[in-house]
């Protein structure tokens, strides 16, 4: 039972701050977490080995910074983590991403098979939710996106019944092994280490793997060259005008929610004298 | 499945996304989308792809909002929705047209299909655009999108690659008025896929418990961490219940567990399009304006006057949600009334 864990290392989103006269992003002090929906992919893999037994690889792409989010996951119950690391993997787009992780995937199935493949549903930095499908498809296994739950597991019979969540509610597939999944934070809840681990972990140091060894990369299909779509221009939003304030403490608690009313019926963005709470 | 049609004219498609033979919205959004990008390229016309079965009705609908053909592949194993086939029967039409660009909407069905198209073809995929245009020098797509959790837009272009996708989230874009004598053409294509061939199965659907349908929703009662508590949040369900409305909220109201996910307004919930929008208690991070700063009306309601939502909104109470709200209730009721 070999499990595969995709992670990425991303700038904590809600600590980004902007550079007003430059209108660039300033990274310093921004610390750096592994994206909140991989921590649980993690978990998922790694519950799934103390059941079945086997081992979890967490594999990821990304600057050699990043082998401090492999070692918390190895501090989490993984048992190898590889980070692939290149200056010329930089700049990639999802196509040339999902190449790269396929490329590793398909490298690790060399030395064994895989039965199960988890990724976070998306990163919170980038936010496609594409690299998932996008390994899916090259590696050629189903993809099963946006799972909760994993209700049944069978190895043996190579099956599984997952739960996705969808708009219209869940939907319940049964999937041939291996596939990929890629999880919502549901999945598992992520539990504190136990000691033995963080022991581990400690004296554990993650593979790197380059462009050229030990598996060599086609380097026509990663980074910039491997990447369909290219940044035309970057720039911080324009904001919308800000409007009236009212302060209660001064007009009154009645007259400004009065004026804000009589602003949002001029508004013609909702009839409240004809509304009756919705009911007939 | 590998012939390809002679190209007349540059083709702008658009995936017209059905569940149970009723089309999402988020298709005709993206119709009127393509309808623009389309005048800005001489000679290019609209079209969609249907996928599905027994969904040949949906195609005059397509119609009205502005394609002029219909690419259908109608097949029992296309029923309801999975990746491989789906995958497979737009990856197919794809080589065969030959579209220049190609617009799927960012709906949980959209982001499983357009990752995997995007890969087989392969071709760029730029993800959950909030705008479309056509770079006036290189006459190709420019999509423009959200990065860093908002703080920072990237246009984004696909030079070489075709077709130029992107997926865009619903709402994001209007919904454009419907021609109802618009007609158009329907095109039955083949599928060659046995049920073997495909390794997922649909055991069953549970429904959603109750919908939320905060996607949708035309007025949005949403609260911040400044609510202070999963009780507030009663408070803000009667305003939002005398309005017509539903009940939304900021990442640190989830976080803390005072309400469900699917309430959730922002960068990780969900891109929220309402008439209007009232936020209370909210401070108005940009991980949270990205979400919503397309409601036509924004009412903010905060103690702190330097609130940054008060720099988006078109009216601001400064007060104390716990005073100001039950007030809007009682002069909402009362105007509800008729007094």
């Amino acid at each position: 039972m070999h499990s595969v864990v995709a992670i990425k290392q991303v700038p904590d989103t809600s600590n980004v701050r902007i550079n007003p006269e430059t209108g660039t992003l300033i990274r310093e002090g921004v610390p750096t977490i592994i994206n909140p929906y991989d921590i649980h992919a993690v978990e998922m893999a790694v519950r799934i080995k103390e059941k079945f037994g086997g081992t979890v690889t967490v594999i990821s792409m990304g600057p050699p910074a990043a082998m401090e989010a492999l070692v918390e996951c190895v501090e989490q119950g993984a048992d190898r983590a590889i980070l692939i690391s290149d200056r010329r993997f930089g700049a990639a787009d999802t196509l040339a991403t999902s190449y790269v992780l396929a490329h590793t995937i398909e490298a690790l199935q060399a030395e064994g098979p895989i039965d199960l493949l988890l990724f976070g549903k998306q990163a919170i930095d980038g936010d496609t939710g594409q690299v998932g499908p996008g390994v899916a498809t090259r590696i050629g296994v189903p993809l099963l996106s946006n799972v909760v739950v994993i209700e049944s597991f069978d190895p043996v019979a190579r099956k599984a019944v997952v739960h996705r969540k969808i708009e219209q509610g869940i939907e319940v597939l049964e999937t041939r092994l291996p596939a990929l999944l890629t999880v919502e934070k549901e999945i598992a809840a992520v539990k504190r280490a136990p000691l033995s681990n963080l022991i581990n972990a400690a004296r554990y140091k993650p593979e790197l793997w380059t462009a050229d060894a030990p598996v060599p990369f086609d380097i026509a299909q990663v980074g910039i060259k491997g990447s369909p779509t290219i940044v035309g221009k970057a720039f911080t939003p324009t904001p919308r005008e800000a409007g009236a304030i009212l302060s209660a403490a001064e007009k009154g608690l009645s007259q400004v929610v009065a004026d804000a009313l009589a602003m949002i019926v001029q508004a013609n963005v909702v009839t409240l004298q004809n509304h009756n709470g919705g009911r007939p | 499945m590998s012939e390809q049609v002679e190209t007349a004219s540059p083709r702008i498609w658009v995936f017209i996304e059905q569940e149970d033979g009723r089309a999402h919205p988020v298709s005709w959004e993206l119709l009127g989308a393509a309808a623009r990008l389309s005048a800005e390229l001489p000679g290019s016309v609209v079209e969609g792809v249907l996928l599905g079965h027994n969904v040949a009705g949906i195609a005059p609908e397509a119609y009205r909002y502005g394609a002029k053909r219909v690419y259908m592949i109608d097949n029992p194993l296309l029923e309801v929705y999975r990746n491989m086939p789906y995958g497979a029967g737009v990856s197919s039409l794809i080589a065969k047209y030959q579209p220049e660009i190609f617009l799927v909407g960012a709906t949980t069905l959209g982001r499983d299909l357009a990752g995997t198209v995007a890969t087989r073809v392969p071709t760029g995929l730029t993800a959950d655009c909030t705008e479309l245009a056509i770079d006036p020098k290189l006459k190709i797509l420019a999509a423009t999108r959200p990065t860093f959790g908002g703080n920072l837009m990237a246009t984004i272009l696909c030079r070489k690659h075709r077709p130029q996708m992107a997926t865009v989230r619903p709402r994001v874009l209007p919904m454009p008025e419907p021609l109802p004598a618009a007609e158009g053409e329907l095109l039955r294509e083949p599928f060659d896929l046995s049920e073997s061939d495909i390794p997922v199965r649909r055991l069953r659907l549970i429904p959603g418990k109750e919908q939320l349908n905060i996607e949708y929703a035309d007025v949005i009662v949403a609260g911040g961490r400044g609510v202070g508590g999963p009780k507030g949040f009663k408070l803000l369900a009667e305003l939002a219940d005398s309005l017509g409305g539903v009940v939304g909220a900021s990442r640190p109201v989830i976080d803390a567990g005072w309400l469900a996910h699917e309430h959730q307004v922002g960068q990780t919930g969900t891109t929220v399009r309402p008439k209007l929008y009232i936020a209370a208690g909210i401070s108005g991070a940009v991980q949270h304006t990205v979400g919503m700063s397309g409601a036509n009306f924004i009412l903010a309601i905060n103690s702190d006057p330097k609130a940054p939502i008060f720099q988006i909104a078109n009216a601001s109470i400064v007060g104390d949600l716990y005073k100001v709200i039950p007030e809007l209730i009682r002069q909402v009721k009362g105007m509800s009334n008729g007094q």
